[in-house]
C-alpha cells in the first residue's frame, strides 16, 4: 500500500470506528475504540506529511478520475493541517476518559460517536479536493459538534449549541451558496479544476459575490469577530473534553478552508484586488485581538475567559494572512499549530480544575495554587506560552508575526500585537494571582491534587509547547511548506 | 382514529402496498428513478402510518426501538464495508470493479448493495425520530398527570 492509498484512511478510520462506537455499552469499550481510532488516524496523517510536501497527493474515491469523481488532494498545507487535527485529538483523548465518565456518566457510546463523526468531517474537510465534497464534511462535523456541546452538564448547554446551530447553519449556507456560484460559472467542484477554469470567468459579478460568500461562512466558523458570537457560550457549557478538542481543531479548520479558496481557487493576485480583502481582514483582526483581549480580563468564569481569548488569537492568525506575503502565511499556519498546543494545554489545566472542583469560575480557583500545585503550573507555564515568553510556542509565532508586518513595513502592527500580549498578561495573571496569592475560603470545599490520568496528558501538550518554543523545525518547516503550497499555487500537478 | 373503521381498513390495505412500493424503489434504483434514500422514506412513511393507526405499542412490538438503532448504524457499516472491499481486492475506496469479474455486474452489485445500506439507515433513523417524538408526548402526558396529583 503506498501512501497515497494510506491517506484518506486518515479520514475512514474514525468514520468506520464512530459506526462500531454508537453500538458498544459500557464506559470503556467506546472510549477504548476512539483511542485506537484516533491514534492510527494520528500516525497515517503524520506518514502523510512528508510524502505530501514533497509531491502533491491524489487519490480517486472508487476510481472514478477527477475532476468527475471526488479526490482527496493533499499539499504541504492540508496534510500539515490534518497533523495537527488528528495529532490534537489523540493527544486529548487519554484526558478524555476521567473527565467524560464525570460530565457525561450515561450513553458515552453515543458521545464517542458524535466525537469520532466530528474529528472524522474535520480531516475530511481539510484532506478533499472537492467543493461539494467539503461542504458534506463541514456538516458532520458541524452537526456532531452541535451534539457534543449538547453533552454538557449545564442547561445552558442546549441553548449554546442550538445557537452555534443557526450561526454554522448560515455560515455553511453562505460556503455553499459560494460553491454553487462557482459551480454555475464553471460547471466544475474539483479545487484544482475550479483555479483553471476561474481566470476566464472571474471578472464576473457571479465570481466576486461567491468570494464575498466564502468569506463571510467561513469567517463565522472560524470566528472572525464580528462573527463570533456563537463561541464563547458554546466553549463555556460544552463538557470539559469537547473544549478541549475544539478549541485546538474546529476554527483552524475554517481557517484552512478560507485560505484555500482565497488563495489556491481565486489565486491571491486576484482575490486580494477585487475586494479589499487585504484591508478588510487586517482591521477585523486587529479588532478581534483587541476586543477578545479586551472582554477576556473582565471575565469570571476562566473557561469563558478562554474562549474570549481564542477570538483575540484568531485575529492573530487572520493579520498574518492580510499581509499575503510568505512569512505572513508562515505566521499564521505557526500559530495555527502553536495556538492549538496552548490553548488546550490551557483547557485541560481548566478542565482538570473542574473535576476536583466542580466549577470553573475564577473565585473557586483561590488557594488552589498550593492544594493542586501540579495542574496550576501547568496553566501557568501554557499561560507563557499564549502571552509570547521566548522560548514557549506562542513567542515563536508571534516572532514571525512581527518580522511579516516589519517586512512591509506596518511598524503600528507591531505595537498592536505587543500591547494586546500585554493583555495577555493580565488575564492570565488574573488566575495566578486568584491561585497562588488568595487564601482559599473557609467554606470552599478544599480540593487535592489531581489523579495522573488527567495530569500527565495536560503536562505533556505543556512540555509540547516548550519543545516547540525550542526546536522549531518541524513547526517553522511545515508552515513555511503549506505556505509556499498555498501561494505558489501548490494545486497544480 | 384507532376505531373508525374505515381508516383501519384502508390502512390494512394500504401499508402493505407502500412497503411493497418502497422496496420497489430501491430494487429498481440502479437503473431508473429511485433509490436508498427514496426507498428508506417511502418504507419509513408505510410504518408511520401504521403507527397512526395502530399505536406505537403495536408497531414497537414488530420493531424494537434497540433494533432500529441496531439497523441504523448497519447499514452505514454495509456501505463502509462495500467501499473497504473495493480496497481489500486492489482497487480504490468505493470502487466496484474489482468485486465482480464483469464490469457491469460488478456497478450493479456495488450500487445495489451500497443503495441497500443507505436504504436501511434512512428508514430506521426516520422510524427512530418518529418514535422519539411520539413517546415524548406520552411521557409527557404521564409526567402531567402525576404532577396534577399532590
Amino acid at each position: 500500500m503506498t501512501i497515497t492509498e494510506l491517506m484518506p484512511f486518515s479520514v475512514l478510520v474514525p468514520l468506520i470506528a464512530s459506526l462500531v462506537c454508537a453500538l458498544l455499552p459500557g464506559r470503556f469499550w467506546p472510549w477504548a475504540v476512539t483511542l485506537v481510532a484516533t491514534i492510527t488516524s494520528a500516525v497515517i496523517a503524520a506518514i502523510t506529511l512528508p510524502a505530501a510536501a514533497q509531491v502533491t497527493l491524489s487519490y480517486a474515491f472508487g476510481n472514478w478520475p477527477p475532476p468527475i469523481g471526488i479526490e482527496y488532494r493533499v499539499d504541504a498545507a492540508n496534510a500539515f493541517v490534518a497533523l495537527l487535527v488528528a495529532g490534537m485529538a489523540a493527544v486529548a483523548l487519554p484526558w478524555a476518559k476521567k473527565s467524560v465518565d464525570r460530565e457525561v456518566p450515561e450513553r458515552q457510546g453515543a458521545f464517542y460517536a458524535l466525537f469520532l463523526l466530528a474529528l472524522s468531517g474535520l480531516l475530511g474537510i481539510t484532506l478533499s479536493g472537492d467543493a461539494f465534497n467539503i461542504f458534506v464534511f463541514l456538516e458532520i462535523s458541524s452537526l456532531a459538534t452541535y451534539g457534543l456541546i449538547a453533552h454538557g452538564s449545564d442547561r445552558r448547554a442546549l441553548l449554546a449549541s442550538f445557537r452555534y446551530l443557526i450561526m454554522g447553519t448560515v455560515g455553511a449556507t453562505f460556503l455553499l451558496i459560494g460553491i454553487g456560484f462557482l459551480y454555475v460559472m464553471t460547471g466544475t467542484l474539483n479545487l484544482a479544476d475550479l483555479a483553471e477554469r476561474l481566470p476566464e470567468v472571474r471578472d464576473t459579478s457571479t465570481v466576486r459575490a461567491a468570494l464575498a460568500f466564502i468569506i463571510v461562512g467561513m469567517g463565522l466558523k472560524l470566528a472572525m469577530l464580528p462573527l463570533h458570537l456563537w463561541l464563547p457560550n458554546a466553549y463555556t457549557y460544552a463538557p470539559s473534553f469537547v473544549t478541549v478538542f475544539l478549541a485546538g481543531t474546529a476554527t483552524k479548520v475554517a481557517l484552512y478552508v478560507m485560505l484555500r479558496f482565497v488563495f489556491t481557487v481565486f489565486a491571491p493576485d486576484w482575490s486580494f484586488v477585487v475586494l479589499p480583502l487585504s484591508t478588510v481582514l487586517m482591521i477585523l483582526a486587529v479588532a478581534g485581538m483587541f476586543a477578545g483581549s479586551w472582554v477576556a480580563m473582565f471575565q469570571p468564569n476562566i473557561k469563558r475567559m478562554l474562549a474570549y481569548s481564542s477570538v483575540a488569537q484568531v485575529g492573530y492568525m487572520v493579520l498574518g494572512v492580510s499581509l499575503v506575503s510568505i512569512v505572513g502565511l508562515t505566521a499564521a499556519f505557526l500559530h495555527l499549530f502553536n495556538h492549538a498546543l496552548m490553548k488546550t494545554a490551557l483547557f485541560m489545566a481548566v478542565g482538570t480544575v473542574i473535576y476536583q472542583v466542580g466549577s470553573g469560575h475564577l473565585k473557586d480557583f483561590r488557594g488552589l495554587g498550593r492544594t493542586m500545585p501540579w495542574t496550576l503550573t501547568a496553566f501557568a507555564l501554557a499561560g507563557l506560552s499564549i502571552i509570547g515568553v521566548p522560548l514557549t510556542a506562542g513567542f515563536v509565532s508571534k516572532w514571525y508575526l512581527i518580522q511579516a508586518a516589519l517586512d512591509q513595513g506596518q511598524w503600528f502592527l507591531v505595537v498592536l500585537i505587543l500591547i494586546t500580549s500585554l493583555m495577555a498578561i493580565v488575564y492570565i495573571w488574573r488566575v495566578i494571582e486568584a491561585a497562588w496569592f488568595q487564601e482559599r475560603p473557609g467554606n470552599q470545599p478544599a480540593a487535592g491534587e489531581a489523579p495522573l490520568a488527567l495530569l500527565i496528558p495536560t503536562w505533556v501538550l505543556v512540555a509540547l509547547n516548550f519543545y516547540f518554543g525550542i526546536d522549531t523545525r518541524l513547526t517553522v518547516g511545515g508552515a513555511t511548506a503549506a505556505a509556499e503550497a498555498l501561494l505558489g499555487g501548490g494545486m497544480a500537478p | 382514529m384507532r376505531e373508525n373503521g374505515i381508516l383501519r381498513v384502508v390502512a390494512r390495505f394500504l401499508i402493505p402496498l407502500i412497503m411493497l412500493f418502497g422496496l420497489y424503489i430501491q430494487f429498481h434504483g440502479e437503473y431508473s428513478p429511485g433509490g436508498g434514500f427514496q426507498a428508506g422514506i417511502v418504507f419509513a412513511a408505510g410504518w408511520i402510518l401504521f403507527v397512526l393507526i395502530y399505536g406505537l405499542d403495536a408497531a414497537l412490538q414488530v420493531i424494537p426501538e434497540r433494533a432500529m438503532y441496531v439497523l441504523m448504524v448497519a447499514g452505514v457499516i454495509l456501505y463502509c464495508a462495500v467501499g473497504i472491499a473495493g480496497v481489500v481486492l486492489g482497487g480504490h475506496f468505493l470502487d466496484f470493479y474489482p468485486l465482480l469479474p464483469g464490469k457491469h455486474a460488478a456497478q450493479q452489485f456495488g450500487i445495489i448493495t451500497v443503495e441497500f445500506g443507505v436504504g436501511v439507515t434512512v428508514a430506521t433513523v426516520v422510524m427512530l425520530i418518529f418514535t422519539l417524538f411520539a413517546r415524548r408526548k406520552s411521557e409527557w402526558k404521564a409526567a402531567k398527570v402525576e404532577d396534577d396529583q399532590p
